[in-house]
């Protein structure tokens, strides 16, 4: 062997350059805290939750955590609210994912997201719990799937403000609204199973949020049975406003795709198109596009739909001398108009679909998911990370290279300290006057002594 | 023969405060500058945010920032912002409802303009004003240089008219020469005076405070009690960061939230007033909560004293302080949170995480117009 000592440096390069070696299993048995656990953990551990019942709230505010419950013989990891406690589960980090936990009785939300793009969330139980069952808002990239939800009093699944999200193989039962995708882009929702809600698709636009678009949704392939279940939303919130018994809800979003779903027993009708005139007692937001526009209904099974509707759509029906609610119901107004698409429309019961055109698509097979190959972007922050970071962002706004800014130069600071991080760890925390002709320095002594150092060593090193 | 004198001795006193005005050359904290012009470094620099919507959680990127201004004009700016020149009757300037010690607000529910006449609304603070889309309480401004129109011109306020603002600045002995500094030539036109005090304006930026080293990875920097806080603040029962999203702690809509006006006043019908919509009655723009800690008292009058009862509005019951008779559109997020006392209490400090003034710009002790500079009012 020709140099057995460079070869192995060699090797030790190439396995310390694999993180996912170094990552860990953190298991957190029944009794202890996965809130720990998740504060132990670094980018790339995984959270091992073993059968037990787990009384707490968990945050996650870093990258690239992994929440996973065993299942041992039946037997599930259960986050018990109690009633009493908010949400169960809040992240923000990216690449975030929690699977096979059983989540119940909480006040807010199951699994809550505030941005965190490439998140996963799936083989969860969720049961009578919260406004919400699964959450992410703000998100890039991110899929939800094989989860049970039922006894929420809003939306089980709500897939707020994000893009490129799928939502498939699914079930969602006893809720308010089945799954609703909200101010979000490139959704693909399908092989979910809604029943029993009192309504089980949505795919909306809400006026007076900050992001204020809802396009290209594909519905596809889910069984969207018998959602009569009555309205029981908290007042003053917008679902309590949608009736009982339809299928899918289609509100102001544009250019979304019906196809193949199993559409049925729906007792007001299979499925509503509308525009934001649809929610009353709102304050207007003159920047939301209120039309839905571009529907795309390709072939889908819908039967047994309207066999009893709510007053409102019985009227509308009574128009066309009929008693019972129609498959396909678009409301008078944009919903109506040729923009929208349909093929096979002999087949169904309708009402407002006259006017609309003959598709020229005929099936999405060429869409098998919506989520970004290769994921969205997510960098880490690493130790060397966050002390650029906060040198960059601290630091370089008074302190450039080599000229004055509002603080002398780097290269100044370096000559007077050289060698010297713990001087400037030691100055920064409590800055004094050193020359009359620069203003005095905000402390930092809000950061730790090796947060400080750390910087301080980072300071000495930059070239540029 | 003493007037000899005494002139003799004012020559070099005028001729030096002439002289003595020299625009900064450096950008101020937290802009680098390229190309002689100032930009943000920030923490948030290079995250992405969803849409470019610059909301969402905690490593998220900012919203578009008001920037791009020489350090002259931003200098010219401040200047002018502190100097009483700017009113009618010289004796209120900018500062004077938006107060350095008082985060850049005026510590009062309604503010006091000219000849001490109350305004309508409170001050609001003017922290990270140059990442806001629309201005005043009721949005009805779509830019700084709008919004300035109104204080500077109204009668209750700075009273002040267009020829009288440019008359008093073209006639000052130093502001000419100013002019030349940051715009090239000496001209004095209101787009000018508009521009230096929105790059002023724009340059006060607040993003470094403990909350925000805890949102880029220092965690160790906020207590136990601050970060329960902070969970209340995001989680879906109180649901603060709804419409308080961060980063900067505004998802910049309108809301209706109907609450209470001081006792005595007429209902403030907010947005519904500028556009005519009644169904934005009782909207108003949702506000930063950066540096909230320093801009009591609070809402659109001034109503809540402290941070406590502001926060403790939100779990009084959805419409409980909506007139007799009145009927709102509630906004669909204000419900019942049944917080409990400690829930609030951790609220309030969670809050006080969000303050940061390293930022703050030099208060000047001389304007050149002559006058007293109005920095730090006193309470009345």
């Amino acid at each position: 062997m020709k140099n057995p000592i460079r070869l192995g440096l060699l090797c030790l390069g190439l396995l310390c350059s694999m993180p996912s070696l170094w990552a860990a299993d953190i298991p957190v048995k029944d009794g202890e805290s996965i809130q720990d656990a998740v504060n132990k953990a670094s980018p790339g551990d995984v959270v091992l939750i073993y059968p037990g019942t787990y009384k707490e709230s968990v945050y996650i505010d870093k990258d690239n955590i992994t929440l996973r419950g065993v299942v041992e013989e039946g037997k599930w990891p259960v986050l018990e609210g109690e009633g009493k406690r908010n949400d169960a589960i809040l992240y923000s980090g990216n690449d975030f994912t929690v699977e096979w936990l059983t989540i119940t009785h909480y006040k807010g939300n199951a699994i809550m997201g505030q941005s965190g793009n490439n998140f996963t969330i799936r083989y969860n139980k969720v049961i009578d719990t919260g406004v919400y069952g699964i959450f992410p808002q703000f998100g890039k990239n991110g899929l939800i799937e094989y989860n049970v939800l039922s006894g929420i009093e809003d939306a089980a699944i709500y897939v707020g403000m994000c893009d490129n999200v799928d939502v498939r193989h699914n079930e969602v039962f006893d809720n308010v609204a089945g799954i609703e995708i909200e101010n979000t882009r490139h959704a693909l929702v399908e092989n979910n199973y809604a029943h029993d809600n009192t309504a089980g698709l949505l795919v909306f636009i809400t006026p007076g949020l900050p992001i204020k678009t809802t396009f290209d949704v594909i519905l596809r392939n889910n069984f969207v049975v018998n959602n009569n279940t009555p309205n029981f939303g908290a007042p003053g919130s917008i679902v309590s406003k949608v009736p009982q018994g339809i299928g899918i809800v289609v509100m102001a979003a544009d250019d979304v795709i019906v196809e193949g779903n199993i559409v049925s027993g729906n007792k007001t009708a299979g499925i509503v198109i509308t525009d934001l005139a649809f929610i009353t007692d709102i304050s207007s937001d003159p920047e939301s596009e209120p039309n839905p526009d571009r529907l795309v209904f390709l072939d889908n099974l819908m039967f047994d739909n309207g066999a009893d509707p709510v007053a409102e759509v019985k009227a509308l029906m009574l128009t066309q001398f009929s008693r019972t609610g129609p498959d396909i119901l678009a409301t008078p107004g944009s919903a109506q108009e040729q923009d929208n698409c349909i093929i096979n429309r002999e087949r169904y019961t309708s009402f407002g679909v006259k006017k609309w055109s003959e598709c020229e698509r005929k099936n999405t097979s060429d869409v098998l998911s919506y989520r970004i190959p290769g994921g969205a972007p997510s960098e880490p922050v690493t130790a060397t990370n966050r002390t650029k970071l906060l040198y960059q962002g601290i630091c370089a706004g008074c302190h450039a290279y080599n000229m004055r800014m509002i603080g002398p130069p780097t290269l100044a600071v370096q000559a007077l300290y050289r060698n010297d991080a713990q001087g400037i760890a030691d100055y920064i925390a409590e800055p004094h006057k050193v020359r009359p002709d620069y203003p005095a320095m905000p402390s930092q002594g809000h950061l730790s002594p090796e947060l400080r150092k750390d910087v301080a060593e980072y300071m000495l090193k930059v070239t540029k | 023969m003493r007037a000899l004198l005494s002139g003799l001795l004012l020559l070099p006193v005028l001729s030096s405060l002439a002289a003595e005005w020299r625009l900064s050359e450096v950008c101020p904290a937290g802009f680098r500058p390229e190309q002689g012009r100032c930009y943000l470094q920030s923490l948030y620099g290079e995250y992405a945010s969803l849409q470019d919507s610059g909301v969402g959680g905690l490593k998220t990127g900012l919203p578009p920032l008001r920037e791009g201004f020489t350090p002259q004009q931003i200098d010219l700016g401040r200047l002018m912002f502190f100097d009483p020149l700017l009113s009618g009757d010289g004796t209120l300037a900018c500062s004077s409802c938006h107060q350095p010690s008082k985060g850049f607000a005026d510590g009062r529910g309604l503010s006091v303009g000219i000849n001490g006449q109350l305004a309508h609304r409170s001050a609001p603070s003017l922290w990270n004003v140059g990442f806001l889309k629309r201005l005043f309480w009721d949005a009805r401004a779509s830019s700084l240089e709008e919004q300035m129109e109104g204080p500077l011109y109204s009668p209750i306020e700075m009273g002040n008219s267009r020829e009288h603002l440019l008359k008093s600045l073209n006639e000052s002995a130093a502001y000419p020469a100013l002019f030349k500094q940051a715009f090239g030539d000496s001209a004095i036109s209101l787009d000018r005076i508009y521009t230096a005090i929105t790059a002023f304006e724009s340059s006060l930026v607040s993003l470094n405070s403990r909350y925000d080293l805890y949102a880029n990875g220092v965690h160790e920097v906020l207590n136990k009690d601050e970060i329960e806080g902070m969970n209340v603040f995001r989680s879906f029962v109180a649901r603060c960061a709804e419409c308080h999203t961060p980063p900067t702690f505004t998802n910049q809509q309108i809301a209706i939230l109907g609450t209470p006006e001081p006792d005595g006043h007429a209902f403030d019908s907010g947005v519904q007033a500028v556009t005519g919509d009644a169904s934005q009655r009782g909207g108003f723009k949702v506000p930063t909560l950066r540096n909230i800690e320093f801009s009591a008292p609070y809402m659109h009058s001034g109503r809540f004293e402290t941070l406590r009862e502001a926060v403790a509005f939100y779990t009084g019951g959805r419409g409980h302080a909506v007139p007799e008779g009145e009927k709102l559109n509630l906004h669909w997020h204000i419900w019942e949170p049944n917080l409990t006392d400690r829930e609030i209490d951790v609220l309030v400090a969670f809050l006080k995480t969000l303050s940061d003034e390293s930022f703050m710009p030099p208060l000047p002790s001389a304007v050149p117009s002559g006058l007293r500079p109005v920095v730090d009012v006193k309470p009345n």
